[in-house]
C-alpha cells in the first residue's frame, strides 16, 4: 500500500493513523477532517471544559512530540466514496484515490425537529457546540435538558455546578436506565436530585416554545417549563449519509466484520460510525465510547494492513466512564444480558458503591460509583474472562 | 530520602500511595522490581496506585492511558505527558524513595498543596 486515506480527524482517525505507523506502515497517510480543528477530546466538552475548569489547549489529543508524516486536510469533508475503486470525492471539489480507506466519521448529535433557527437551543458534539453552549449558559438562569442519556446527565450536572436552575426531562423511568438498567439508574437519579437537579420522568417534550429565542419547553402532560437555554441530549446518529452510494453495506453504522473490515476489501471503519460484528452478542452494534475507539483502532489498522487476514483477538466488553458532579461513574459490559444485579460494596444512598450484574452466576457487567480501585479489579476480571458465545 | 514501607508489607503486584506533596505511588512488579512515580495521572486527577499493574506498566484506572514505570512515558491518549519518576532504594528491608528534583507534570486543575 502506498496511500491510506483516513476520513474523520478525531479520536478514531488519529489513533488508527498512529496504529498504522506503529504497525510498520511507511507509506502516505492523508487524514481528511470536516472540522477545522486538529483532533481534540470530546468527553470534557460536557464536563470540565463546559465548567470552565480547562481550556481549549487542554483538549488536544496530540502531544508535543507528535510523530510527523501525516498529511492533514482539515475543513474539508468527504462527500462520496467509490469503495471498489477506493476513490474519495471531497467537498472542495477534488478527489483522491487510495489503496486503503479508514472510515472514522463518528456521529452527529440528533437534533429536535422544529427547533432549527431558534436561538438558545443546543446540542453538544463539537468544540464549536461547546463554545456556544458555554457562552449561553454564562448569562442564563434556567436550563432545561431534554434527554437523560450520558451527555444530558453530564450537562445537567455541570450547569448545576455553575449555579443554574436545572431541570432534566427524561421520557423513560430514569436517566441512563437504557444502559445501566432501571435499579441502578434509580440510585443515580437520587444523586442528581440530592444535588439540586429537578428530574421530570416518564414524559415527552412536545414543543420548544419561543419565537426567535427559546423561552421554555412544553411537555406531553401539558406542563410548561420556562427556560433561558434548552439542551437536547437525545442521542447521536452515525455520520454515514455520505456513504449512501459507496457500495458499502450500511445499517446503524458501517457494517463491519469482527476485525473492522467493511463489506468491500481495503476499507475499514472504526469508532462511533462503525458497527462491528460482535460474536458474543450475535449482532452488529456500534460502541459510542472512548475506549471502544481506542481498542478498535489498533485492530482496524491490522485488518487493513494484512488485507483482512489478521485474526483479531476476541472483542472485550465495552468500558466507559462518566463524571457527574463529584461522582465518577464507571461501567463495563452489557446490563441487558443480566438477570440479577447486586450491590457488593458501599451503599447507593451513600454515593459510593459497586454493583455486579450477573446472568446465572456469570458476571456480565459491573457499575462503579466512586469506587475506582475496586472497579479496576472487576474491569480486568471481565476483560480477561473467556468470551462466551451468546 | 523518604521511607515508604517495610519491603515485606508491599507484596508483588501491589501498589502503595505515599501522602507526600504531590503524592507518590510505589509499585512492586510481578517480577520483583520496585518503582516509584508521581501518583497523580498527568491527564486528570486519578490515583495511579489504584490503576492496573501489568509488567512494567501501570494503566490509569480512569481512562486507561498506560505509563511505563521505568521511564514515565505514556503510550496513548488521553494522557499526553509523561509522569515523573523517582529513584527507589531498598535498605535493611525497607523501601525508600528519593524524590526527583524535576518539576511534576500535574494535570490541569491540580496544584501542589503548598501553592494552593
Ligand atoms: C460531549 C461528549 C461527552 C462524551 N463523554 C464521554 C465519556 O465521558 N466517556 C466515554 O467513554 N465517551 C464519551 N463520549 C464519546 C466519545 O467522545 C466518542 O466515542 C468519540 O469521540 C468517538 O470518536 P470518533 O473518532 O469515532 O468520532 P468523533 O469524535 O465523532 O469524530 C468524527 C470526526 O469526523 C468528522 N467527519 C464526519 N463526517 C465527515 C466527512 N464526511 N468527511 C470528513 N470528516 C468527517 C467529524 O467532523 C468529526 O470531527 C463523549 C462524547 C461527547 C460528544
Ligand atoms: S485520568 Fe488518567 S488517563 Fe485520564
Amino acid at each position: 500500500m502506498n496511500t491510506i486515506c483516513v476520513v474523520g480527524a478525531s479520536l478514531a482517525g488519529l489513533l488508527t493513523a498512529r496504529a498504522l505507523r506503529s504497525q510498520g506502515y511507511g507509506g502516505r497517510i492523508v487524514v481528511i477532517g470536516e472540522e477545522q480543528h486538529r483532533p481534540y477530546d470530546r468527553p470534557p466538552l460536557s464536563k470540565d471544559f463546559l465548567k470552565g475548569a480547562i481550556g481549549e489547549a487542554d483538549l488536544a489529543l496530540e502531544g508535543e512530540d507528535e510523530e510527523p508524516g501525516i498529511e492533514w486536510r482539515l475543513g474539508v469533508a468527504a462527500t462520496r466514496l467509490d469503495a471498489t475503486a477506493r476513490r474519495l470525492t471531497l467537498s472542495d471539489g477534488t478527489s483522491l484515490a487510495a489503496d486503503g480507506v479508514v472510515i472514522a466519521t463518528g456521529a452527529a448529535a440528533r437534533t429536535l425537529p422544529g427547533t432549527e433557527g431558534l436561538a438558545g437551543v443546543h446540542t453538544l458534539r463539537t468544540l464549536d457546540d461547546a463554545r456556544a453552549l458555554r457562552a449561553d449558559l454564562a448569562t442564563a438562569r434556567r436550563l432545561v435538558v431534554i434527554g437523560g442519556g450520558f451527555i444530558g446527565a453530564e450537562v445537567a450536572a455541570t450547569a448545576r455546578e455553575l449555579g443554574l436552575d436545572v431541570t432534566l426531562v427524561e421520557s423513560g423511568p430514569a436517566p441512563l436506565a437504557g444502559v445501566i438498567g432501571l435499579t441502578m439508574a434509580q440510585a443515580l437519579a437520587g444523586l442528581h436530585e440530592e444535588r439540586g437537579v429537578r428530574l421530570v420522568r416518564g414524559v415527552q417534550v412536545t414543543e420548544v416554545t419561543g419565537t426567535e429565542r427559546a423561552d421554555g419547553v412544553r411537555l406531553s402532560d401539558g406542563t410548561h417549563l420556562p427556560a433561558d437555554v434548552v439542551v437536547a441530549g437525545i442521542g447521536a446518529v452515525p455520520n454515514i449519509a455520505w456513504l449512501g452510494d459507496s457500495g458499502l453495506e450500511l445499517g446503524d453504522g458501517v457494517l463491519c466484520d469482527e476485525g473492522g473490515g467493511a463489506s468491500v476489501p481495503g476499507v475499514v471503519a472504526v469508532g462511533d460510525c462503525a458497527a462491528w460484528w460482535d460474536p458474543a452478542q450475535g449482532r452488529h452494534h456500534r460502541i459510542e465510547h472512548w475506549t471502544g475507539a481506542r481498542q478498535r483502532a489498533v485492530v482496524a489498522a491490522a485488518t487493513l494492513l494484512s488485507g483482512g487476514t489478521a485474526r483479531p483477538e476476541p472483542a472485550r466488553p465495552a468500558y466507559f466512564w462518566s463524571d457527574q458532579f463529584d461522582v465518577k461513574i464507571q461501567f463495563i459490559g452489557h446490563a441487558r444480558d443480566a438477570d440479577t444485579v447486586t450491590v457488593e460494596e458501599g451503599d447507593p444512598a451513600g454515593g459510593s458503591f459497586l454493583a455486579v450484574y450477573r446472568q446465572g452466576d456469570r458476571p456480565v457487567a459491573v457499575l462503579g460509583v466512586n469506587q475506582v480501585r475496586l472497579f479496576t479489579r472487576w474491569r480486568r476480571r471481565l476483560e480477561t474472562a473467556p468470551v462466551q458465545a451468546g | 530520602m523518604i521511607p515508604a514501607c517495610p519491603l515485606a508489607s508491599l507484596p508483588r503486584g501491589e501498589a502503595l500511595r505515599l501522602d507526600v506533596d504531590p503524592p507518590i505511588a510505589v509499585f512492586h512488579t510481578d517480577d520483583g522490581e520496585i518503582f516509584a512515580i508521581d501518583d497523580t495521572c498527568t491527564h486528570q486527577d486519578a490515583s495511579l496506585a489504584d490503576g492496573w499493574l501489568e509488567g512494567c506498566e501501570v494503566e490509569c484506572p480512569l481512562h486507561a492511558s498506560r505509563f511505563d514505570l521505568r521511564t514515565g512515558q505514556v503510550d496513548a491518549p488521553p494522557a499526553k505527558r509523561p509522569v515523573r519518576t523517582h529513584e527507589v532504594v531498598v535498605e535493611d528491608d525497607t523501601i525508600y524513595v528519593v524524590p526527583s528534583d524535576a518539576p511534576p507534570n500535574l494535570p490541569p486543575g491540580v496544584t501542589l498543596k503548598e501553592q494552593a
